[in-house]
């Protein structure tokens, strides 16, 4: 077999986290319509502001049409047939001890670190399974130094005045069909609030996992930096393979208020759907958005290996002078699956400045487009972008798109963009089989090398798991 | 160590090599010479395991073993190494990272232990002597932006470090300078011994000044039109390759 030929089986290696926990589940019928807001509401024990919220997003959403620009192509989704509810019946917070055991098998497959040993290594973990948030720990830690991570519901118990205050400052609950439907009923998510001038002292880290079938998610989460303050912020996912597509529209709003740093790193490996159909992969509709007031800087880091449907722009509003967003993205997509992401940089303060370092990957069937938006208001006098959105096509069935916007309104702008394509040879496989390495190898370097600068900005841990999972999503396809 | 027997390669309808006979001994230097597109790199791809060309007929021993069952990345690690003629970039990827690799998996193929960072870089470091290559170029991507010398220079320190027990150089020494030529030539003599055979393709005799070869062949138009010993590439120095066609067909068609 010639090495084009073997580089076409990219995506051959079934998917590894294709198991499913049995565990009783709490879950509503499937429909959506004003009671079942409500009842999601009263479950929650949500104030009444809230449910207000949801129900004004609701009748929102009524109005909106399904965004259709994206490049991807997909079955419709009947919004009345997924459940909009769905809780693990064990459900204590107190210790490891008392989390249902099928739930720790499950993470301990998927190797996240809920054990001993990696809570020595200083990662806090805030695991969501479903829609409800199974385990919390280090807490108190974080507690000495005021910093609170949590899962979205109990801040709405424990911390009402933020999550008013900051809940949809950002992303304003009509903000785009999937954004405001998650408005409407999302379920759980993470929430952190750092206090002024404190450096959390760890990673913050979410594992979601999605494992009822039916079951769409809609975490909501919440990061709030305040003045001067630092924290970096993981979040990982994976989900075990079912035969119905499945609906994943989050949010996540950061706020770098005054002087702070928010980093938010994400790998992203569910399920990508049958290899030769595409049946049976996550829907990713996400919405991720950050704002930076004066001095504060963003930086979004993601590895998007899985998910049949990707549509996500991680973006920053840089509304405070002197800010700064970034932008720094790995999206590989094989098999039939089909990526749409790339970020928004909005200028509004002066002296902004923002980089997107894009890279996306192509093998198989897949379909990669970058979609950015670089936009300079007239306020912002001496604003910089950098973009860079690199493609890699790897056999001849697969395509890389890039659609770059730039809208400047203010002549002291100065704007760099580079893009390039490149395609791993026949005659670098040869090379590196020459030199004693199998192709399997070769082409996982040269992706490696090819993303570096992405990894490089993600946590130490982070990094190393992500090259893995590059590694093992080329793995089965070489050889 | 390697011996070839009536080889014939194609690529597409075309055929390259049209009966090739070579038979190299342990230890022995061979020197290919021959005018440009007579099929000398074909001949050092066909070795090497490159899946384009098609083997229509004969057979090649390597070790005793037949080399054409074996894939490119097994016969590299069984000790074949080929230095390119033209050596391909591969940018992301650290030259010093890339080799650790290489280096790692003949090793575990030998059943050796892998080299950690440290052993290979003291390691690396003593090879780098040898070939006098710059540090700068370990650090950077392999290939990607080396001038035409340094990369030839690279393979050589490729080869040093990897160790083959038969290499092939085709024409490492185009597109060296004068001391350049002279580094690289010391650094294959260096690692020359009874145990590793060396098939050196060259269209200068010069570079057989500094690697005294035991035998010179002349390829032309796909087949060994002449064999003999170094004085032979002082002879086609002299006289070019043009009339040694009329003279060497004949030869080799007598001994048919
Ligand atoms: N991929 C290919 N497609 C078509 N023809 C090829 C291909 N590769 C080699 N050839 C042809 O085969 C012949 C032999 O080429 P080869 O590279 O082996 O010559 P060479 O002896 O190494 O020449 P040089 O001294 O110029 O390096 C040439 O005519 C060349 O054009
Ligand atoms: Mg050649």
């Amino acid at each position: 077999m010639n090495s084009t030929a073997i580089l076409e089986e990219f995506a051959n290696r079934d998917y590894e986290h294709g198991f499913v926990t049995d565990v009783e589940q709490d879950r509503f019928p499937p429909g959506l319509d004003e009671s079942v807001i409500r009842a999601l509401s009263a479950i929650k024990k949500e104030p009444e502001w809230l449910l207000e919220w949801r129900l004004a997003a609701y009748r929102r959403w009524q109005q909106q049409q399904e965004p259709e620009w994206a490049k991807v192509d997909y079955e419709p989704v009947d919004y009345q047939s997924i459940s909009y509810y769905a809780a693990p019946k064990t459900n204590s917070l107190e210790s490891l001890d008392e989390v249902d055991p099928e739930i720790l098998k499950t993470y301990e497959k998927l190797g996240i670190p809920l054990d001993e040993q990696k809570i020595l290594a200083g990662v806090a973990v805030d695991a969501v399974f479903d829609s409800v948030s199974v385990a919390t720990t280090y807490k108190e830690k974080l507690g000495e130094a005021g910093i609170i991570f949590c899962s979205f519901s109990e801040a709405v118990q424990e911390h009402p005045e933020l999550i008013r205050r900051f809940l949809g400052s950002v992303v304003p609950p009509g903000d785009n069909f999937f954004a405001t439907l998650n408005s409407a009923v999302f379920s759980d998510g993470s929430f952190v609030y750092v206090p002024k001038g404190v450096r959390c002292p760890m990673e913050l880290s979410t594992y979601f996992r999605i494992n009822a079938s039916n079951t769409g998610q809609f975490e909501r989460t919440l990061i709030v930096a305040d003045e001067g303050a630092y924290v970096s912020y993981l979040e990982g996912c994976t989900a075990p393979q079912r035969d119905e597509n499945q609906l994943h529209a989050a949010v996540v709003e950061l706020v770098a208020l005054k002087g702070a740093t928010i980093k938010y790193s994400t790998v992203q490996n569910w399920y990508p759907g049958d290899k030769e159909t595409g049946a049976g992969g996550i829907y990713n509709f996400v919405t991720k958005r950050g704002l930076c007031e004066e001095k504060a800087s963003i930086s979004w880091t993601q590895v998007e290996t899985g998910s049949a449907i990707t549509w996500k722009y991680p973006s920053v509003v840089l509304k405070g002078d002197d800010s700064i967003g970034e932008f720094y993205s790995v999206a590989l997509t094989s098999g039939r699956q089909q990526a749409d992401t790339g970020s928004k940089m909005i200028h509004i303060g002066r002296n902004t400045r923002s980089t997107i370092i894009s890279k996306g990957i192509s093998a198989g069937r897949g379909q990669n487009t970058y979609r950015g938006q670089v936009k300079i208001l007239p306020k912002a006098a001496n604003a910089r972008n950098f973009s860079q959105c690199d493609s890699m096509l790897i056999g001849s069935d697969c395509g890389a798109h890039t659609f770059p916007y730039i809208d400047v309104r203010n002549p002291t702008a100065r704007m760099e963009h580079e893009a390039t394509t490149s395609k791993i040879g026949e005659d670098q496989i040869f090379y590196c089989n020459q030199r004693g390495l199998s192709t399997e190898d070769a082409v996982s370097m040269i992706v490696n090398g090819f993303c570096k600068e992405v990894f490089r900005k993600l946590p130490m841990e982070f990094a190393v798991e992500a090259q893995k999972l590059l590694g093992v999503s080329l793995e089965g396809s070489v050889g | 160590m390697l011996e070839i027997r009536n080889l014939h390669a194609s690529i597409g309808d075309t055929e390259i090599l049209k009966g090739i006979n070579l038979s190299i001994g342990d230890g022995e230097i061979h020197a290919v010479m021959g005018p440009n597109g007579s099929g000398k790199s074909t001949l050092a791809s066909v070795l090497a395991g490159k899946e384009d060309y098609r083997v229509t007929e004969g057979e090649i021993l390597y070790q005793g073993n037949n080399l054409l069952d074996l894939d490119a990345e097994t016969r590299a690690r069984e000790g074949l190494f080929l230095a390119f003629q033209y050596p391909v970039e591969i940018p992301g990827v650290g030259n010093s990272y890339f080799l650790k690799a290489a280096l790692n998996a003949i090793r575990k193929h030998r059943g050796e232990t892998e080299l950690d960072a440290f052993d290979f870089l003291q390691l690396v470091k003593e090879k780098m002597k040898l070939v006098q290559m710059d540090e700068s170029l370990l650090k950077r991507a392999v290939n990607e932006g080396f001038s035409g010398g340094e990369k030839k220079r690279n393979e050589i320190f490729h080869m040093a470090v990897l160790e083959p027990r038969m290499a092939i150089l085709d024409e490492t020494d185009s597109g060296l300078d004068i001391d350049a030529l002279r580094i690289v030539s010391d650094g294959v003599n260096a690692l020359r011994s009874p145990e590793r055979s060396f098939l050196v393709i060259t269209h200068y005799q010069r570079l057989l000044d500094h690697i005294v070869p035991d035998f010179v062949h002349v390829l032309k138009d796909g087949r060994i039109v002449r064999s003999g010993g170094r004085e032979l590439a002082l002879e086609l120095e002299a006289e070019g390759y043009e009339d040694l066609h009329d003279r060497d067909g004949l030869r080799v068609a007598a001994g048919a």
